[in-house]
């Protein structure tokens, strides 16, 4: 079962990690978006790092309500409300309990990234966060290592599509060959979420 | 109808220039002594290009005189950001809608709409016929 601790570590570890990546996620942006989606949710998660600690919230919702909050309010770009929703939406589906079952994480998760397709209007193909998380939310039945392989398959198989949601899309073929940075970005969560189980794991 | 009953409308740009010369440009068209509510929520809270939450939220608040509130967005992430504001429920006036409008021509349909006492309803609906004007 995972606890609400479970769920500030995987905050804190995506936070870490996208401070990390934070260059190569612009890097990425910068041939076919605004070049500044590392350093926008860079601003986002070191929020949500900084929020978690401060009001410490003892459901595995919650911390991820609270998280989403934060993400909506700090990061300025499309990621702030795309981001916010997956982790509020996936939050409020995991209810008020103390912990959570990995089938209702993935339930609940697979929930957050609906309502993701359903605020940004994209579908899998369409070059988005949306190829990493779909493959990461059907591969989380079979494991969270699973998960972490499916999402990263997922942000590589976008570089030969062309972008059809987001500033991407008005360049048209141009798009093609660029990894996608909201993709790329929603594997590094996923990465940190198993990193997050292989600790727990560990400590057993 | 008196100023308190007007309906609000908040500007929501990547830009803070582009919201407030908007917003200037909508009340300008409105005429002479018609007084609406509008607040511009451009940029983000440093100045830079992008969507503020807290902007909008401050803004929406603003103009809120209990007849509502009609937001009008440029670009891709103020469109997100407000959807994600409405769907939080407490962050915006209770009665505040994200009008489907082309910023310019929807916030000067928008405002001098809402200059004449319309309610809400009344207010989209003109900013959303914007998009039917054609320039060919």
């Amino acid at each position: 079962m995972l606890d609400a601790d479970f769920f500030r570590r995987w905050m804190t570890a995506t936070a870490a990690s996208v401070e990390r990546e934070a260059e190569r996620l612009t890097e990425l942006d910068s041939p076919i978006g605004d070049a500044d989606h590392g350093s926008n949710l860079h601003r986002g998660f070191t929020a949500v790092a900084a929020v978690l600690e401060k009001e410490a919230p003892d459901t595995p919702g919650a911390v991820l309500v609270l998280a989403g909050r934060q993400l909506i309010s700090t990061v300025g770009g499309a990621s702030g409300p795309l981001y916010g929703t997956l982790l509020r939406r996936t939050g409020k589906a995991l209810g008020d309990a103390a912990e959570v079952s990995e089938a209702q994480l993935t339930d609940a998760l697979r929930a957050g990234v609906d309502a993701v397709m359903t605020l940004g209007g994209a579908a899998p193909g369409d070059k988005t966060m949306v190829d990493a998380l779909v493959p990461a939310v059907d591969a989380l039945a079979e494991s969270f290592a699973a998960a972490r392989a499916a999402a990263e398959e997922g942000a590589s198989a976008t570089t030969p599509l062309q972008a059809r949601k987001g500033r991407a899309s008005y360049l048209g073929e141009r798009s093609i060959g660029h990894q996608d940075p909201g993709a790329t970005s929603a594997a590094l969560l996923i990465a940190a979420l198993a990193t997050t189980a292989d600790t727990e794991a560990a400590d057993v | 109808m008196s100023e308190e009953k007007r309906v609000g409308i908040v500007l929501v740009s990547h830009s803070a220039a582009v919201a407030a010369s908007v917003a200037e440009l909508a009340r300008g068209l409105a005429g002479a002594g018609a007084f609406v509510p509008v607040a511009p929520a451009g940029g983000t809270e440093d100045g830079g290009l992008g969507t503020s939450a807290e902007l909008i939220s401050a803004a929406a608040a603003s103009v809120d005189r209990g007849a509502g509130v009609a937001v009008l967005t440029d670009l891709g992430s103020a469109v997100l950001t407000v959807k994600a504001l409405l769907a939080e429920g407490d962050e915006l006036p209770a009665d505040t809608r994200l009008v489907d409008a082309p910023f310019v021509e929807g916030a000067v349909a928008a405002v001098v709409t809402a200059s004449t006492g319309a309610d809400l309803t009344a207010v989209a609906a003109a900013a959303s016929e914007a998009y039917t004007y054609r320039k060919e």
